[in-house]
């Protein structure tokens, strides 16, 4: 796929002129030829989705910018103003916010598909570490623009955010006042945070690029997992279009019914009322919890009892994840020829939503109410704490010891030699 | 691969993962803090995917808040034009444009607002147009605060969006009122409401479990037949603590209703759409094993 | 069995015929499904840029015209633009209306000023030309003289001389007593 010959004939006068000077033409139909896997299933389409997303997320957000004003005291009105006054704004601001997390659903699974075919293994390590910087660059870019509207949520997640920084032994306090531009959050960080938020989606879509060029020098995986030789791409593959892009639309637009149905019938329901409340910046509330899709990291920020510890732990969950391709031994990409690491997986999907139900808890809280505990070390053993330790415990040791040591040992099923072996089979069963 | 492999596929995992997740989420109450008692369903229209707000009850709740809530509450975001637009309580399709609605126009003219001499730049005040917004009660916010006891009234204007379960949050709130309990530790200036957020463990003196709900500044603020509703409906505390709440809600969402109505188109097309879309996906796939 | 794998003649160009028609039609449907919801998309993303309510419902004020004295003028902010409100001496008053039906198009005083109240001339201040703001007693005929491309204007606000194609705009105002008007 990587050498894949380019079968475009210019056929006008024009489009020869065209092709010598700028081959746009050439690029688009070797797109849509493209030789694709021809068993890519439906968790493959996300990276379409995926891109929507962001075009979605980047366009309303322009839109949103013409109307906003990045000042401590107008930036709440001018975001009531857009629901108000505006001819369709309530539409617009409503598509940003549930984008956000639409797009979170689409990267999270996305990553899960990668996680569970191997899709990070040689040769394609390079598409699994850009991903991963994509991530890390959307979470940032999420969390400034929750700051925009300028409610409480918005302020206090603000603060305790950047206070992380401040956790950094040293130089921590002179960067966190740097990072915000003076002694507290106000409108100095107000207006860089518009700033950047306004910047970052462009770099997450020039790593995008990246993203796909890697792509398409390794070559797509697919659900068996395995390489496919020259000699059989003929057999294996489809040319992207109409095959590709027809699947692609079409989960495509199952996901805008979703999506539809948050913005139309519950656009509040994955936000939090405290951002109704304008910040006041001398009254927390009385429970602060970031946005849904940071639970699962905030949760392994509030396991360490130490506070650099824990700015290290919640890092380092997502730094782990780019050393994957060289922690995992395994010979075998995909999870469907590993019976042992499948159940891990399974445990570890289980603890992944179940850090994100710690997240939201108060710490103190007992996880099953009324049982007698016993205090260990800092707090109740039947308490959000010592899930959360436990949850956290194995979200480190399924992304390294259990990834290297099964790898080593494990047994996998036998593989088929091509993929369309197995497609022939349930063919056959079919019959 | 065998079938029973085939059970255990990464869709099969992740759906009963998101399924499993969802069960837990909905069996617990998710981030209730503190013990307040849980909101009662005041049985509004606006509620369901078809539900509009009931203009009566929208203008009978604007009379209790002009009369009742206004002295102490502002509602900075809302204009009096807003009273006259599409699905709000003045609304009359005779003008499409809400500044030339004489409804809206004459509540306006009730009330005066802040504004300088256009010549002399003198403070002045004058009587309210449909372009002005909703005046508030006091000069800022400090001069609310101090007013109060320290606790400044906050704004209405987007209330239903800032509490949880909004409007049966402030009708049950507006209408629950109770004497405190027993045993209970009141600091002066401060009354008891079952269905405000708090935790009041700490000044409990009865027995078992503290009380549900918390302290809050403002006393009941209504009483029967405070207002005098033009529509002959009876004011009891009950009536109005469910118009006002449902005013509350519709200037929290004006544009709920007409989110509504052009949901309801999005996905009868999204629907067609991936109808077609997949129609056109099986004959393009025809007869490729995949 | 490759057949049932490999499709050798895409998705096309299988057989022709009816069967061809009717899978078009299908791709056709598709496709302009996919447009629709293009136009649908764009739609509210072009019409968000329309002037918002807040904006619309500022469309009118009212101003108080005791405050002008006679021979000058007061200049006050409407819709972002401004409005000259002109108290006109005898002097002027005499020369404009005495000049009949002038300017572009030919209008006379009359036509610009709402009876009873001829001496207070209304019109927004920005000259035809590009919209610069005229400055006040200039020019060649005594009203306004446009500083960015040299338009002439008359004390009734008509164009005499210069580049602008028309006359100074009336704007919409009605008389709400002797002393106050209402603008739009």
């Amino acid at each position: 796929m990587s050498n894949h010959e380019s079968t475009y004939v210019p056929k006008t006068a024009i489009e020869r002129w065209l092709d010598t000077r700028l081959p746009i033409v050439r690029f688009g139909m070797d797109y849509a030829n493209l030789p694709t896997p021809r068993n890519l299933n439906y968790w493959w389409t996300f990276g379409g989705i995926l891109a929507i997303c962001l075009m979605t997320q980047i366009i309303s957000g322009i839109v949103l910018a013409m109307h906003y004003t990045p000042h401590i005291g107008l930036a709440f009105a001018s975001v009531e103003r857009i629901m108000r006054d505006v001819p369709g704004g309530w539409l617009i601001r409503y598509v940003h916010a549930n984008g956000a997390s639409m797009f979170f659903i689409a990267v999270y699974l996305h990553m899960l598909r990668g996680l569970y075919y191997g899709s990070y293994k040689a040769p394609r390590e390079m598409i699994w570490i850009i991903g991963c910087v994509i991530f890390f660059l959307m979470i940032a870019t999420a969390f400034l623009g929750y700051v925009l509207p300028w409610g409480q949520m918005s302020f206090w997640g603000a603060e305790v955010i950047t206070n992380l920084i401040g956790a950094i032994p040293v130089v921590g306090e002179p960067i966190l006042i740097w990072l915000r531009g003076g002694p507290a959050i106000d409108n100095a960080t107000l207006n860089r945070f518009f700033s950047l938020h306004y910047l970052l989606p462009f770099v997450i879509a020039g790593c995008v690029v990246l993203h796909l060029w890697a792509l398409h020098a390794a070559g797509q995986n697919n659900p068996v997992g395995i390489l496919i030789p020259k000699d059989r791409e003929k057999k294996d593959m489809l040319p992207f279009h109409p095959y590709f892009t027809v699947k692609d639309g079409f989960a495509i637009i199952l996901f805008f019914i979703l999506f539809a149905v948050f913005v139309f019938y519950n656009p509040n329901a994955l936000g939090h009322a405290d951002n109704y409340i304008p910040a006041n910046p001398l009254q927390t509330p009385a429970h602060i919890v970031p946005e849904w899709y940071m639970l699962p990291f905030y949760a392994i920020l509030r396991a360490v009892p130490d506070k650099f510890g824990g700015v290290v732990a919640m890092f380092a969950a997502i730094g782990i994840l780019f050393v994957l391709p060289w922690i995992d031994r395994s010979s075998v990409r995909s999870m469907r020829y590993r019976p042992t690491m499948k159940i891990f997986f399974v445990i570890f999907l289980f603890v992944c939503f179940g850090l994100g139900w710690c997240g939201a808890q108060l710490p103190d809280a007992p996880v099953i109410p009324g049982m007698p505990s016993f205090t260990l070390l800092d707090g109740k053993l039947n308490s959000y704490l010592w899930l959360t330790r436990l949850f956290t415990l194995y979200y480190f040791a399924f992304l390294g010891p259990i990834m290297f040591f099964v790898g080593l040992k494990e047994k996998p099923l036998p593989i088929p030699a091509s993929i369309s072996e197995p497609v022939l089979k349930t063919e056959a069963e079919k019959a | 691969m065998s079938k029973e492999k085939k059970i255990v596929s990464f869709r099969k995992i992740l759906v009963s993962a998101i399924a499993a997740a969802g069960i837990v989420a909905v069996a617990s109450p998710a981030l209730a803090a503190g013990g307040a008692k849980h909101p009662r369903d005041g049985g509004f229209s606006f509620e369901g995917p078809f539900g509009t707000f009931d203009q009566g009850q929208l203008q009978r709740g604007y009379k209790v808040y002009r009369e009742v809530c206004a002295s102490c509450h502002g509602m900075d975001h809302l204009h009096f034009r807003n009273l006259g637009d599409k699905h709000g309580p003045f609304w009359n399709p005779k003008y499409p444009n809400p500044n030339d609605n004489p409804v809206v126009k004459a509540l306006a003219k009730e009330l005066q607002v802040a504004d300088i001499d256009s010549e002399t730049g003198e403070a002045l005040m004058r009587d309210a147009t449909t372009a002005d917004k909703f005046p508030n009660p006091y000069p800022n916010a400090t001069a609310a605060a101090a007013a109060n006891g320290g606790a400044a009234p906050p704004d209405l204007s987007v209330m239903a969006k800032a509490r949880h379960d909004g409007a049966n949050y402030i009708y049950s709130l507006l209408s629950g009122y109770v004497a405190p309990p027993k045993g209970l530790k009141m600091a002066p200036g401060q009354n008891y409401n079952p269905y405000m957020a708090g935790d009041l463990t700490p000044f409990w003196e009865g027995e078992g479990h503290a009380p549900p709900g918390g302290f809050i500044a403002m006393p009941a603020p209504l009483r029967a037949g405070q207002v005098s509703y033009d529509d002959g409906t009876e004011a009891t505390v009950d009536q109005m603590s469910k118009d006002v709440a449902a005013f509350i809600m519709w200037a929290s969402e004006p544009k709920m209703v007409e989110r509504k109505q052009a949901g309801f188109g999005v996905l009868i097309f999204l629907i067609l759409f991936a109808g077609i879309t997949y129609a056109s996906y099986r004959k393009i796939w025809k007869g490729v094993a995949h | 069995m490759a057949e049932s794998v490999v499709n050798p003649e895409g998705p096309e160009g299988q057989n022709g015929g009816g069967e061809a028609t009717r899978r078009d039609f299908i791709h056709i449907a598709a496709g302009a499904a996919a447009a629709g919801a293009g136009a649908m998309i764009a739609w509210p993303l072009i019409n968000q840029m329309s002037p918002a309510a807040d904006t619309l419902a500022l469309a009118s004020i009212e101003f108080d015209l005791s405050k002008v004295q006679e021979g000058q003028q007061v200049v006050i902010k409407w819709q972002g633009k401004p409005v000259f409100v002109r108290y006109r001496t005898p002097a002027e008053l005499a020369k404009v209306t005495s000049e009949g039906a002038v300017g572009s198009p030919p209008q006379t005083d009359v036509e610009r000023t709402k009876a009873g109240h001829e001496k207070y001339l209304v019109v927004v201040g920005s000259c035809t030309h590009l919209g610069c703001v005229p400055t006040f007693n200039a020019g060649d005929y005594g009203g306004w003289f446009c500083p960015c491309h040299g338009s002439h204007y008359d004390a009734s606000g008509r164009i005499r001389k210069g580049p602008a194609p028309l006359n100074l705009v009336v704007p919409n105002y009605e008389y709400l007593s002797d002393t106050r008007v209402k603008i739009g």
